[in-house]
Parts: C-alpha cells; structure tokens; sequence
C-alpha cells in the first residue's frame, strides 16, 4: 500500500549540502584508498546506453566487463552489464559462464512516456532474453502533477512483471527539483517493491549528485528502520572518476555502513569510471600514472 | 516480521591515517615579547612553556611578560600612537590589507601551528579559523577610509591604547577579531593571547612586522592572567576588549570602574539550540553535532543545550546517538578528525568535574565507544539525557563536549526555557516554518540567532551578548563602534 507521504521528513538543502562537503573532505589513503577502488570497481554496472549501441559493441563491453585489466592481478569483476532490452540477449551470451549480471533498461527509458501495456511488454521481453536486473524509469510527469497513486501502482506492476529479475527504479532526480521530492518518490518507489533506488537515467542533466544520493541513502536508513529490509542503491551518470567514487564510498560508509558496502547493495552506474579506476590501481602499483592509452576502451 | 537491528548501521571501512605534514612549518624554541616594532627579551627573564594538548610535549617556551613589560609595551603603543592616528585611513588601511593577504599567504603554516598548539582538527583550523581571520582583516581595510559613511555626520576619532586579552578557543581568529578593527580605525594596540596557545598570535607578530606597519602600532605580549592583571590596570590605556570567561570579565569590570577605560566583554555562554518536530530532522542533527562538537565544545556561542520538542525527541536522540558513532575523535592533524584534544589539563579537569556532577545529580549519560589516545587531554562526545533546567550542568557553562538534553512541548515554554539562564550568547531554531524563525528570534534573548544552522560566523556579521555574556560588539559595522570616540 501507498505510504504516508504527509508525514515525510524534509531536507534543508543548505544542510545537506555542507554534511556531503564533509564527506568529500574525507581523506582517503594507502590501503584504505586500495580497498576503496577494488570495491568500487567491484560496484560498476556497466552501462552503454545509446541509439547506435550494436551487437559488436555489446560484445566487446562484456569482455571489458570480464577482463578489466588482466595486466593487474586480484582485480574484481564489475557487477554487472547495463543495456538496452535488445542486447540482453547477446550480452547474456557474452558473459555465459561469468557472474556478472545483465541489467536491462524498460518501460520506455529514458523518458517513461508510453502507456502502461507498452512498459509490461518492455519489461517482459528484458526478463524473458534472460536479464537479471530491470532499471525502470517512473512516470515523472505523473509524480509531479500529484498523482503518487498512479507511480505507485506502476512500479508495483511492474515488479510482478520482473518475477526473480531485481528491480532498480530510476527516479529520474534531475527531474525531480527538490530534495524533498526525491525523499518522497524513494519512498514510494521502496514501499512499491524496489530492490534498489537509482538516481538517473544519464540522459538529463543533473544526473546523480551526492545531496541527492545523501537524501536517497537516508531514505534507505529510516525505511531499513521500519521494515527490517534492506534496499539497494545506484548513483548513476556523472561519476567518471575515482575520486568522486571514494567520495560515494565515505558517503556509503558513513551513512548506511558495512552492510550496504558491496555490490549486492550498491553500484555506479557509469562508463568511463572503471578506465580511472584501473588507473589509479596501476598508479599504486608502479608509482607512476600511465596514459589513457594503457587502457582498452570498449 | 523481518528483525530489525538497529546498530545495523556501524561503518566498516576505517581510513588511513592521513595527516598534514608539518615539516614546513617553522616554531623557535623561545619567543620573546614583540614590543615597539622588536621582539624582546622579558625585564625579568621569565619563561613558560606551552605544550601540544594531544599528546603533552613541549613546542615552544614563550615569554612571561610582567608589569615592567607591559609598561614598556604601553608606552611604546602610546608613542605610535601620535602618528598613526594622524595617518589618513586610507593609509591604515594598506597595512591591514597587507596583514590580510600576509595571512592568506601563509594560511597552511598558521593552520598547523593552530592545530599544534591549541588542538582542534585541522580540518578546522583549515577551512574556518584561518580564512576567517583574513577575512576579519580584509574588511576592516575597506572600513579604514570610509568612517565618515560608517558614522555619517560624526566625526569619529580612534580612542587610543587598547589593550586586548583573547582566550585560547579560536586564538588566531580571535586576533583578528581584536586587531583588524582597532588598527583601522587608527588605535594601536598591546594584545595578549591565552597562555596556553600563543604561537600563532606570535607568528602573526612576525607577520605585522613583516608588513611594514610602523613599530609601536602593534605590541604582542604573552602571559597568564596576571600579564593580563597588568594590561587591564595600566593607567594609560584606554580601551580594554576581552573576550573569555565570565569570572574573569567580572573582574575586568570591577578593576575598570571609575576609570575612564572603554570596556567591552564577550564571555561565556550556554547557548539554547532548540529543534521543532517540523524540522528537517536529519540537518537538525548535523546541526546539533555542530553546535557543540566544534572545537571540541570550547565555544562561547556553543549550543550546548538542546531543547527538543517532545513528539520528535526519541528519533532525534536516536539518530544523533548513531551520528556520533561515526564521529572520529583522535589526531588533530589528522585530515580526518572530527573532534580533536582537549585545549589544557586544567581544562580538562573543568569538564571531568561537570560530567561527574552530571552523573552525581542523576543525568543519564551517552558516550559513543570510541579509542581515545592514551597520551595527552581527551574527552569523548557526551550527551547528558533526561536533564531539567534545575539540573546544574543545564545551567552553567562547561565549554566542553558535553551536551544537555531537555525536551519541551510548547513554543512559549522553549522561550521561557531557553531565556531562563544567566547568559545570553546564542540560540539556534530548527523549523522548516519560516514565522517560527522570526517569531523565536524576536523573543530569544541572545545576541546571535541561527536559523536552520549553527556555529556560522563572518566579519560582516556582528557577534556578542548579553546578560552575562558580555556587552559590546565585534565584527561587521557594529564592531568599529567600541574603538572610536565622537567630537
């Protein structure tokens, strides 16, 4: 059933913005910074998410997926490959053998405007070539205009729909305005049946920040408190280097613990973030930074 | 029902330690008086040490000045006097300026020295103390040139010798706070800083000189209270600014009665930071460790009562006893201490003193597990619950990190409570209801308000009490009244 969203605590943005300085003023080194970017790495889904996404370029993701940097030894695999419902199938294939996951796209990502048979539809086809997680995106118009029923009975539907697939719901933040807004809509989003709460699709502007994630991890904390279950979260879009990871990870760390400190709690959602990870790890190792060059590009 | 477990939430991953260098810092074994455009040696050839608060070793031995010194200090500043008050403002000016970037320049040192010597986060001493005290001296420049627009139709005069005793809580800033408006307004100045933190005051001595400004305006002497005995009865000065305990204001007050001394005194207080149930929660929290973790608690304007309202008391308390968990108590070097050492033994005692009346009066008490270091002075987060305003840690200053907790029901019972103490420092109020802001700080007796914050401070701003906390006030337009006289 559809929380209670009178009685919804509020954020101070003012508030919220000085505690996340807090967290980036964490200093991180040493072994600390070493475990951080191994789990980090450990955390990424993935992700290409494009009109000229083919099979070749799915394929050639999934080896990266596996193969990070096979230079360096006692390196993690990323958690999972994030793709449009089309790929599932080849990335499946791809990855046959491997434990990461294929997370797919549905109900008309990015923008969510399409009726709710065409989402089923979306959702099922994802599932049935095989995916393991759907990250779906809620009707944003519909939030905004007051019609928290509607997002609540639409991620409800679609869980049904995901059967053993974990859901992630995309909130779409960048959309959303206000921290209050975003409290709101984890809130729903978590009481409908998320495994997971994600900030964005990548494709609007701002895409995850750490206030808004700070808000979604608190969220997280006080349904945890009530409920006794664990929900996971995903930053996504906009976390392209190392630094900033460690900066989720202090957040992460500090807010929800160790609980929610491996991937099957949290990931990134992110492209380029894995290439300055396996940077800095090579950094650590050999003292010097190497050209980007050094790294594969899928 | 799936189980819930509540310390769920403990972290895991525990930081490195990451500490700031301090091999570019630069610390004499002994300092002198800095008097008439000179460091000098003591009339009496006295010294004391001063001691790194986190782990008890010696930095520096600094000078003990006596009355013979202050004498000496008090006609030099009389001296300059003559000159620089005849110097166009637009002249004084240039020298504070100078200060200021001076400062600027050499913020890392000064952050390192601050954290050594007086023991607070460098995290502190970095992001606040420091850029603050430039920011003091940056906008008493502009101020220096402009007094006919500060005070229109007056003409306003510097006063003369002022002789100014600053505590051991912010020590640099509280220089600034001192100096920049006294030299702007073309006052020379003999200022002492507390005994157990005067290296930054002094490397700031270096820093005056090194700006050029003409020997006597500045006169920098070290000491303990009786230094600051003979500062305050030096029949040729003019002007005492103090800031630190009430006791010691009292006194200051007592020996300037019947004198022609201006007097201006920023003292204790027991600031009432009270959280309404439409509050963002998770920000009043923030706020809460703000109020009093900072610096350790040693903060005149520290909230160091908490009055939350009753129908959202237990989650507060439940949040903010998870939120100090996670609180890093240790090196205040290191980049990632949150809470550092206590300033002095003495110090130290006052607060252990309190905790054991809390405990004696029946408090219930809250410290998070936390490894404090085995050598020097440290004191972990104490929250006291369960308290009434008849309780006597409720109603007198501790200056440490040690919270109260009181609960209240109605806006007009928080007012009366909050009002209901000898001081008059501060108050925070947390609502996310714009009216209730300005209708608490019409009522609130307490010379700074914060609305859904705590503990800002900035050289526009005017600060000071009343009641107990002192009169007079420092910063902003307001704080270059006490150093001028009208024709």
């Amino acid at each position: 059933m559809i929380p209670n969203l009178k009685n919804l605590p509020t954020f101070d943005k003012v508030g919220v913005h000085e505690r996340v300085d807090q967290f980036r003023k964490r200093s991180i080194k040493n072994t600390s910074k070493a475990q951080g970017l191994k789990l980090a790495l450990s955390m990424i889904d993935l992700t290409t998410l494009e009109g000229k996404d083919t099979t070749g370029k799915v394929q050639q993701l999934c080896y990266k997926a596996m193969h990070p940097h096979d230079s360096l030894e006692n390196i993690p695999n990323v958690a999972a490959i994030c793709v449009y419902p089309t790929y599932v199938g080849v990335a499946k294939k791809a990855l046959e053998g491997s434990k990461i996951n294929v997370a797919s796209v549905a109900t008309a990502f990015p923008s969510g405007q399409a009726n709710i048979e065409a989402k089923l539809s979306d959702t099922k086809f994802a599932v049935d070539q095989g995916a393991d997680e759907i990250d779906m995106v809620i009707s944003r118009g519909k939030f905004l205009s007051g019609d928290y029923q509607f997002v609540f009975d639409e991620i409800a539907t679609i869980k049904e729909a995901c059967g053993k697939a974990h859901l992630k719901v995309i909130l779409e933040t960048g959309e959303l305005d206000t921290l209050d807004n975003v409290r709101k809509a984890s809130e729903i989003a978590m009481y409908a049946g998320a495994d997971f709460i994600k900030t964005s699709t990548g494709k609007i502007q701002p895409a995850a920040t750490m206030p808004v994630t700070y808000v979604m991890l608190n969220a997280i904390k006080d349904y945890y408190l009530k409920t006794g279950k664990m929900i996971g979260m995903k930053p996504a879009g906009g976390i392209s280097t190392s630094k900033i990871a460690l900066q989720y990870l202090v957040m992460l760390n500090e807010v929800l613990g160790e609980k929610w400190m491996n991937n099957e709690y949290f990931r990134f959602g992110a492209s380029s973030l894995a290439n300055d990870i396996l940077m800095q790890m090579v950094k650590a190792k050999t003292g010097f930074y190497q050209s980007p060059n050094y790294f594969s590009k899928d | 029902m799936t189980k819930i477990d509540k310390n769920i939430f403990k972290a895991a991953w525990s930081y490195d330690d990451a500490p700031e260098s301090t091999d570019h810092i630069q610390i004499k074994k002994q300092y002198d008086l800095y008097i008439d455009g000179e460091f000098t040696k003591p009339v009496k050839g006295k010294y004391f040490d001063t001691f790194n608060p986190a782990n008890g070793n010696k930095i520096a031995s600094v000078a003990e000045a006596t009355t013979e010194d202050i004498d000496i200090a008090v006609k030099a500043a009389r001296k300059a006097f003559k000159s620089w008050s005849k110097l166009s403002g637009k002249e004084r000016g240039k020298y504070v300026f100078r200060i200021a970037r001076l400062i600027q320049e050499r913020a890392r040192e000064f952050a390192v020295i601050e954290s050594l010597d007086g023991g607070k986060p460098i995290k502190e001493s970095r992001d606040i103390d420091i850029p603050l005290a430039a920011n003091h001296f940056f906008y008493y420049a502009g101020w220096a040139d402009k007094l006919e627009y500060a005070f229109p139709n007056r003409k306003a005069k510097p006063v003369g010798v002022a002789g100014q005793i600053i505590p051991w809580n912010f020590p640099l800033l509280m220089a600034a706070w001192k100096l920049a408006p006294a030299l702007a307004t073309g006052n020379t100045v003999v200022l002492k800083p507390a005994e157990t933190t005067p290296l930054t005051a002094l490397k700031l001595a270096e820093i005056i000189h090194d700006s050029g400004i003409p020997k006597g305006v500045v006169n920098i002497v070290t000491g303990a209270g009786e230094t600051g005995a003979a500062i305050v009865n030096h029949l040729d000065v003019d002007k005492i600014a103090f800031t630190g305990s009430t006791g010691v204001g009292k006194y200051i007050r007592n020996a300037t009665a019947g004198t022609n001394k201006k007097l201006t005194l920023e003292l204790g207080g027991k600031g009432a930071n009270i959280i309404f149930e439409d509050a963002a929660i998770d920000q009043a929290v923030e706020g809460i460790i703000n109020a009093i973790f900072f610096n350790q608690g040693h903060v005149c304007c520290a909230g160091s009562r908490l009055f939350v309202q009753e129908s959202v008391a237990k989650i507060v308390i439940e949040k903010l006893k998870r939120r100090l968990e996670t609180l890093i108590v240790g090196n205040p070097l290191d980049k990632n201490t949150d809470v550092g050492a206590i300033n002095s033994k003495k110090q130290l005692d006052i607060i252990e003193n309190y905790i054991k009346i809390g405990l004696n009066e029946g408090s219930e008490i809250y410290q998070p597990e936390c490894n404090l270091p085995k050598t020097g002075n440290w004191c972990a987060p104490t929250l006291f619950l369960n308290v009434s305003q008849s309780n006597r840690i409720v109603q007198e200053e501790i200056f440490g990190p040690v919270l109260t907790i009181q609960t209240f029901r109605t806006i007009g019972e928080v007012i009366e409570k909050a009002n209901n103490t000898p001081y008059g420092l501060s108050a925070g109020i947390w609502t996310e209801k714009g009216s209730k802001i300005f209708k608490l700080s019409q009522k609130l007796n307490a010379g700074v308000i914060w609305g859904n914050t705590f503990n800002k401070f900035d050289a526009t701003s005017p600060f000071g009490g009343f009641k107990e906390s002192g009169f007079g006030r420092e910063g902003g337009l307001h704080g270059l009244k006490p150093y001028v006289k009208f024709e």
